[in-house]
């Protein structure tokens, strides 16, 4: 068995897009901030630097999207990273381990392959990991149950 | 990034009360001896403490204060067999703090299929 299968999260999609159309939604910034839910307009992503946006989840506009673009290598790879569970107002969460976000596109049949890993969940103390857990099970299964109206919708 | 979500009931209260109950196994794996000693218990079925130090520059207290932080998670079971204690590997732990990350793979199934509505219009 593999042990450290606690620290990452791997998904992937097939988009019926091609590489350079999924490329632009995930390095522009406010096309990116679009369909992921943060406010972007004239922001960019910069390797090295961080880029950071309010949320426009309703009733998650209080938090803020706070991220440190590691790469950026055009139509092959995204990365940032962040901290999942930084959800406290009142906490400085500066300190404090973060996570890794890749996303990589490959072309395949009939469109492209995107592939998301976020790792590092290891090093991440309980309490935030508690955090991040809760606000996940919390908002997001809601988020689901919309998105899965959104689609099934013609 | 994302929601804290209060006042919540039913089925969602239900998986944070699983989900918080993950948080010992994460911790109790956020080290490296501790780590090496559950690879090695997984290979090697019920073992002892001299075993388990055999080949390492582990002492046999540190090893002794890494089971118990690992038996307090409930990742490491003891066994008596005649006057010695051996220790083995409990999988059942591991398998729910898997299923937490699952929760947090939702957030990914979620972000990837806005981003196949954005580009596929």
């Amino acid at each position: 068995m593999t042990i450290t299968s606690t620290d990452r999260i791997e998904r992937s999609i097939v988009l019926k897009a091609p590489r350079s159309r999924v490329w632009r939604a995930l390095s522009n910034a406010e096309e990116f901030g679009n369909w992921f839910g943060v406010a972007l307009k004239g922001r960019t992503f910069t390797a090295g630097k961080r880029t950071q946006g309010k949320i426009t989840h309703p009733g998650y506009e209080h938090l803020t999207w706070d991220v440190l673009i590691e790469r950026v290598e055009p139509e092959r790879l995204l990365s940032w990273r962040w901290k999942p569970g930084a959800v406290d107002t009142a906490v400085d969460y500066s300190k404090e381990p973060d996570t890794l976000v890749e996303f990589e596109l490959k072309d395949v049949d009939g469109g492209t392959l995107v592939t998301v890993v976020e790792s590092g969940f290891d090093q991440v103390p309980e309490w935030r990991r508690l955090d991040a857990f809760r606000m996940n099970s919390g908002g997001w299964d809601i988020q689901m149950q919309n998105i899965e109206r959104h689609v099934a919708t013609p | 990034m994302s929601p804290r979500h209060s006042g919540a009931t039913g089925p969602v209260a239900l998986k944070k009360a699983a989900l918080r109950s993950s948080a010992p196994i994460f911790a109790a794996l956020g080290d490296e001896t501790r780590l090496r000693i559950i690879a090695v218990l997984c290979a090697g079925g019920a073992l002892s403490i001299t075993q388990l130090t055999t080949g390492t520059e582990i002492t046999r207290q540190a090893v002794t204060k890494h089971l118990h932080i690992l038996a307090k998670a409930g990742m490491v079971n003891h066994v008596k067999v005649g006057r010695e204690r051996l220790w083995e590997f409990e999988p059942a732990p591991l398998t729910e703090a898997r299923r937490s990350l699952e929760v947090i793979g939702q957030q990914w199934d979620y972000a990837l299929r806005k981003l196949k509505l954005a580009v596929e219009q």
